[in-house]
């Protein structure tokens, strides 16, 4: 299938700093695809870019099959929730409504009132008065009823309570189960988009370190404890390893290695394998397609 | 009969994928009885709306049921329950009890204690379930 979006050499500088450098991904299309990295990786530079809400100094970006921000047709297919999901403080819920039916040639204005009252969202409650989990269920309710094709968002439980994350999460879920559509979203905090994730990409210093289908990243990687060794005989490829005194600790990438009673394999948690690519720089990039 | 009979629920500290998880809640529901023929599971929407976890992982998990024989979709209704197990296997468990003994006397007469009987048994009944479900459906 036809990426959801592809970039080649993307760059964004602001005067001296760049924000991203020489970024080159592919997202696959109808997924919901985990973009994390840690705080600085580009990946809010890039989903904006992405969005249409920022032009970049250098590279190619394509996002369903156009150039983002290139014109009416193009903005409608995506939308966009950015960092601290904002809302008009001023305008009452209802004000949202009537704005996103105005602005959205596609608006599901049924769907959008729906999804407010299974919330408990009054319609005369003004946006600046609603608490920070509805605030974030008021920016997602404006993005889906604009029946994207694409639906970015940039670490959206970020600011919110435990509670309100978790609800943040299953209204989008309950979104997905109901209508086609790709899905980005990214975190810096691998356990936000552990169980809703069907693809993740790792991106550390704008570049893609690990890039995958959950399941194959989990099956894909192992830990190897016991006495100290060298690591250049092991099969598949060393991502991270330790050692202290007489223990050696090694992540691999590659399939199980052959049982040897004096170490220890195990499979990582999804938080262990992208911790382990996230600090370790030198090593090559991985491609799990 | 439209009512909800089963409610999942997820450990995410178990080491076993969602989606085994929540086969193995049918599973086990249906073994007790808590599920029988005829029973609705919960829709796709339900079971994220709840967990807040990917639908993908809920139609690999009612995927993987119906390749079992467990349950059927029927299209735009449901899936279902078509299955009651009348546990045939209960017959083997006697014999297969006796054999594991056994084998556990032998680990023992070898020298191996009670973390590196349990250790061994672990890791080989995690290889051979993995061999078994890479093998081709």
């Amino acid at each position: 299938m036809k990426p959801v979006l592809t970039t080649r050499g993307l760059t964004r500088r602001y005067g001296r700093r760049t924000a991203l450098s020489d970024c080159t991904i592919t997202v696959p299309s109808g997924k919901v695809v985990g973009l994390v990295g840690p705080n600085g990786a580009g990946k809010s530079t890039l989903l904006r870019i992405a969005a249409g809400a920022l032009p970049p100094t250098a590279g190619e970006i394509e996002v369903l099959g156009g150039r983002p921000g290139s014109g009416p047709g193009q903005l409608a297919k995506v939308a966009f929730v950015a960092q601290d999901t904002p809302v008009y403080a001023g305008l009452t819920v209802g004000d949202h409504l009537r704005f996103g039916a105005k602005t959205n040639p596609r608006w599901d204005d049924a769907m959008a009132r729906e999804r407010l009252k299974s919330l408990g969202l009054k319609l005369d409650q003004r946006a600046g008065r609603l608490s920070g989990g509805q605030r974030a269920q008021l920016a997602l309710t404006m993005a889906v009823a604009k029946r994207p094709e694409l639906l970015i968002l940039d670490e959206p439980v970020a600011a919110l309570d435990p509670l309100a994350r978790r609800e943040f999460m299953q209204g989008l879920m309950a979104h997905i189960a109901e209508h086609e559509g790709s899905v980005i979203l990214s975190s810096h905090v691998v356990s936000d988009l552990e169980r809703v994730c069907d693809h993740l990409i790792v991106l550390v210093d704008s570049r893609v370190r690990a890039d995958g289908e959950v399941e194959d990243l989990l099956a894909g990687h192992h830990r190897l404890t016991g006495p100290r060794r060298d690591t250049a005989d092991l099969p598949g490829d060393v991502i991270a390893e330790s050692h202290v005194g007489r223990q050696s600790t090694v992540i691999l990438r590659g399939p199980a290695p052959e049982p040897d009673p004096a170490y220890e394999v195990e499979k990582l948690s999804l938080e262990d394998l992208v911790l382990a690519y996230m600090s370790s720089d030198a090593r090559p990039a991985l491609e799990m397609a | 009969m439209e009512y909800v009979v089963i409610e999942f629920h997820l450990d995410g500290r178990s080491g076993v994928s969602p989606y085994m998880q929540l086969v193995q809640q049918v599973r086990r529901a249906v073994r007790l009885g808590m599920l029988t023929e005829g029973d609705r599971l919960p829709t796709v929407k339900e079971v994220v709306a709840r967990l807040a976890i990917n639908p993908n992982t809920v139609l690999k998990a009612y995927r993987e049921l119906e390749h079992e024989g467990l349950a059927a979709a029927k299209p735009g209704v449901g899936t279902f329950i078509t299955h009651r197990i009348t546990d045939s296997s209960l017959a083997a468990h006697d014999a297969l009890r006796g054999e594991l003994r056994t084998w556990l006397d032998r680990a023992t007469a070898a020298g191996l204690d009670a973390e590196s009987v349990e250790a061994l048994f672990v890791t080989t009944f995690r290889e051979h379930t993995e061999t078994r479900t890479e093998e081709p459906a």
